[in-house]
């Protein structure tokens, strides 16, 4: 027989050990995002800070960090870059670039291997997988040999556009593979339906399929805009004209210069870069949860 | 979607066209039919197969034969004799950089793959079971994904203030516990430390996302009824989500360590310049600076090839361990 004392207590302990459970849970979870969370706030603080600051707290607050948006950017008397838009211009041609071909390679691809059985099905997709085992930085030195050979290497705007192929073409293994998935997930019979009511088979993958599998080619699309939009080593490597530098490059180049001395510029720089990509991923982080295979990286 | 989809359908279906072919002109149309399905297949995957032969065929045949010459900047296949003189150089150690380097690159993928596969494990039981508001379970998930959406030029910004020697945080509270003077990204065991941190907040979300997404699929009535026989969240977890993560589990791990060998990019962007004497130099970085800051193409894409090799056969081993089936998913086919 419990007594109304008796009671209270297994409540309290019940409570307590709750207590306890959460804040474990939650200090596993948010210990380890504190140095996250810091730096992140320290990007935006440190934007608008007139001196180099060691906390989320702003001094001396400005806008002058900004300077480069109108006029060029300096060191030491020399014009590193004469103007910010054409890096921004070159940033946006790689990133949606990428975009357009890696989506109009996958969609066809995705479709062709997850509908038809045909010869070398299989060792293609285990192919696929093989590919992405290999590390990228042997594609990157043979590569350049190719770009050197065909006479693609160092020639400004052709660079960068090879530079937009290589990209899509290194990236589109694994989008195909995540987008088979999707193909997969659209019931034959709806297709079936179509090609008996006089569809043309690609009809039936244009006006029946496709619409059908918009959250698929939505991810492959944030996924390689977002990485054509951060892109660096491919970028590094390969483009050696300053008129195409893109923001990554620009941005590591100032860094270089700029650390310890003068992060206002720095950050106020990153600030501008990232937004994009945030704003574009906030929007769509619902399909966050699609990407499976495709986040493949470190 | 559905309902636009429903509409385009009773279009179609209104006006049937379904010819019904007889005799020989049948065998003729269907020949046809057949012939249009191989066109149609092979259509649709070209500019696929082309990206797959070019960038990455035509690159791994190119390295072989690479490797076998002493090619510098002239870019001239110049075969060595002996053939094989980058892989002896790699093997008998004539370069001392190497072991220092392989020793590298093993505390390296080793390490951060118990952050990238072992702690992303509690980061998804956590998200996905033990935090029932799953407004703030996305919240914190997100929070984990930034690093991943980041720039890696930001990111490793970032990573420069944050162990900045006079402004960043990790020196100020380093001097509490009496670090004074240390030097997070150029003092030995520390940058190695940083160097996985640095890779460790990548690397936890991918497999978290995958956790998660596996958690998820399984069936409630299973947790409610170890609930009901008395079961406490902690015999739930390991009595239950773990042993069905299994294949989720091994998946990440061995996924993670096949990208934790390739990756560099991070390492290269924030030491860039002095990242040997920091002792952070993976593999991948090293055959990255052979090929473009000494200009030792043939060298390097010996190198290259050598840790490629380790990869195929990890590849090979998780075919054999997985199966086919398991690692892609099933396919719908055409009867």
């Amino acid at each position: 027989m419990i007594t109304a004392e008796g009671y209270r207590k297994l409540i309290w302990k019940a409570k307590i050990r709750w207590l306890i459970g959460n804040i474990i849970v939650y200090s596993i979870v948010c210990i380890p995002l504190v140095p996250i969370i810091l730096m992140y706030g320290w990007l935006i603080a440190q934007a608008f800070s007139g001196v180099c600051i060691s906390s989320l707290i702003p001094q001396k607050l400005t806008l002058k960090n900004f300077y480069f948006l109108t006029g060029p950017i300096y060191w030491g008397g020399t014009p590193l870059y004469k103007s910010y838009w054409p890096l921004v211009r070159n940033t946006l041609l790689l990133a949606l670039g990428t975009t357009g071909l890696v989506v109009a390679i996958t969609s066809l691809a995705g479709y062709a291997i997850s509908r038809f059985e045909f010869k070398g099905r299989d060792p293609l997709l285990k192919s696929v997988v093989v590919v992405h085992s290999i590390p990228g930085v042997l594609f990157l030195i043979a590569l350049m040999y190719i770009l050197n050979t065909i006479g693609l290497y160092g020639k400004g705007f052709l660079t960068l556009l090879s530079v937009i192929i290589i990209k899509a073409g290194l990236e589109s293994p694994m989008y195909t593979w995540m987008l088979k998935g999707f193909f997969d997930s659209v019931p034959w019979e709806l297709e079936w339906a179509a090609l008996v009511d006089g569809c043309s088979r690609f009809t039936a993958w244009r006006k029946v399929v496709m619409p059908l599998i918009f959250p698929g080619i939505a991810a492959v699309s944030i996924f390689a805009f977002l990485s054509g939009w951060g892109e660096y080593l491919l970028v590094l490597t390969y483009i050696t004209d300053r008129k195409w530098y893109t923001l990554s490059l620009a941005l590591s180049e100032l860094t270089y210069q700029f650390k310890h001395v003068d992060y206002g510029m720095l950050a106020a720089f990153s600030l501008l870069y990232l937004l994009p990509a945030m704003i574009f991923f906030l929007l769509t982080q619902k399909y966050l949860m699609t990407m499976r295979i495709v986040a493949y990286k470190g | 979607m559905s309902k636009k989809f429903s509409n385009l359908l009773r279009g179609y279906v209104a006006k049937p066209k379904v010819s019904i072919s007889t005799g020989a002109l049948g065998g003729l149309k269907s020949f046809l039919k057949e012939k249009s399905r191989t066109f149609f297949v092979i259509a649709f995957l070209t500019p696929f197969l082309a990206a797959l032969t070019i960038m990455y065929g035509l690159p791994c045949a190119l390295s072989v034969l690479m490797s076998f010459t002493d090619m510098g900047l002239s870019f001239e296949l110049h075969f060595l004799n002996p053939l094989l003189k980058n892989y002896y150089t790699i093997f008998h150690v004539a370069d001392p950089r190497v072991p220092v380097v392989a020793q590298t690159t093993i505390l390296y993928v080793g390490c951060t793959l118990l952050i990238n596969a072992g702690f992303s494990l509690v980061l998804g039981v956590l998200t996905a079971y033990c935090i029932r508001n799953e407004n703030v379970a996305s919240v914190l998930r997100l929070l984990w994904f930034l690093p991943r959406m980041t720039p890696v030029i930001i990111y490793a910004l970032l990573w420069l203030w944050f162990t900045d020697p006079t402004y960043g945080p990790l020196s100020i509270v380093s001097s509490w516990i009496g670090l004074k003077g240390v030097r997070w990204l150029l003092d030995k065991p520390y940058s190695q430390l940083v160097m996985i941190a640095v890779n460790g907040y990548i690397g936890a979300s991918w497999g978290m996302v995958i956790y998660v997404s596996s958690i998820k699929t399984i069936p409630l009535e299973i947790i409610y009824a170890a609930k009901a026989d008395g079961a406490t969240d902690w015999d739930v977890i390991r009595r239950i989500i773990l042993p069905l993560l299994k294949w989720p589990i091994l998946f990440v791990t061995s996924w993670q360590t096949l990208s934790l060998i390739g990756s560099y990019t991070e390492i290269l962007a924030i030491w860039d310049g002095y990242s040997y004497t920091s002792g952070v130099e993976v593999w991948s970085l090293f055959t990255y600076h052979t090929a473009f800051e000494g200009y030792r193409f043939g060298y390097s894409a010996a190198l290259a090839i050598v840790m490629a090799t380790i990869a195929l056969i990890l590849v090979a081993i998780y075919f054999k361990v997985f199966g086919f089936k398991r690692m892609l998913e099933p396919s719908r086919i055409e009867v």
